[in-house]
């Protein structure tokens, strides 16, 4: 049994890496980063977030838009274009969270590669700079911390 | 209910655009006031005044070192880093075992032709 353990590394102040092995072909791994009725099933982030705008336009210049919501007026989406598509092999593409004001772009590689039966996906995050990439940090981290605000009502 | 107050505090901190570009700098190390005014095209008591926030959140602290005052990232602000890869880990984690689950059911009519 392969691990499905997840690993999430920074490379320099540039990259972001992430690996993850899952016990499903290449083929399907690559379909269920493009085909929005299932990205909408499982690219949610933290619990009680629903995906209730997606748009994938899974061709070279081919448009990206992803609506969250958490039903209590915390909605954000984020916007991108697809570079490169290298079927059931690797998507290359840019985008960027409206917290309303975009965030600067965000350049993404993920790879899926057969991996005994299964595939072995690594997705390489591509930031300009050191500066970019902390103002991502930190603009993630305030969704963290509505997260954390989410805990504390309902311990409250 | 300090812990809320310093969420609070922290989080007003973050919303501004300029300022998590202030911290994205410090994160690279200590500078002074007008090293950080600098890339904004901000006057020095705009940037100023955005440092006292951050400092009010407890994300940057202040040395005297003559006349200058270099910020830094406090322990804190460094923690605050530290603190979002940790939540995108848990976010992306959380996405991978429904990802998971979605491939499972993906499989079914695949191996049910088989047999």
């Amino acid at each position: 049994m392969m691990s499905n353990k997840m690993t999430l590394k920074t490379e320099g102040d540039k990259y972001i890496v992430v690996t993850r092995h899952f016990a499903a072909p290449p083929e399907s791994v690559y379909r269920a980063h493009i085909e929005p009725a299932l990205i909408q099933k499982w690219m949610l982030g933290p619990e009680g977030w629903t995906m209730p705008v997606c748009i994938n336009e899974a061709k070279p210049g081919g448009k990206i838009r992803y609506e969250w919501s958490n039903g209590k007026g915390g909605d954000f989406y984020l916007t991108g274009e697809f570079l490169e598509l290298e079927p059931n092999r690797r998507i290359v593409h840019v985008e960027r969270m409206h917290l309303p004001d975009p965030t600067p772009d965000n350049h993404v590689e993920t790879i899926f590669e057969p991996d005994g039966t299964g595939t072995r996906m690594t997705m390489r995050m591509t930031l300009p700079d050191a500066q970019t990439r902390a103002a991502m940090l930190s603009t993630g981290m305030e969704r963290g911390m509505e997260a954390s605000y989410q805990r504390l009502e309902r311990i409250l | 209910m300090k812990t809320s107050a310093n969420l609070d505090h922290t989080f007003a901190a973050l919303a501004d655009p300029t300022r998590r570009a202030i911290l994205a700098r410090l994160a690279q190390g200590e500078a002074t006031v007008n090293e950080l005014a600098e890339p904004f095209e901000m006057s020095q008591p705009a940037i100023s005044q955005h440092l006292k926030v951050l400092e009010d959140a407890g994300l940057i602290v202040r040395r005297i070192e003559g006349s200058k005052r270099p910020r830094r990232l406090s322990k804190a602000g460094l923690d605050a880093m530290d603190q979002w890869l940790a939540m995108l880990r848990k976010a992306l984690e959380k996405n991978y075992e429904r990802l998971d689950e979605v491939l499972a059911a993906m499989e079914k009519p695949r191996k049910g032709e088989k047999k």
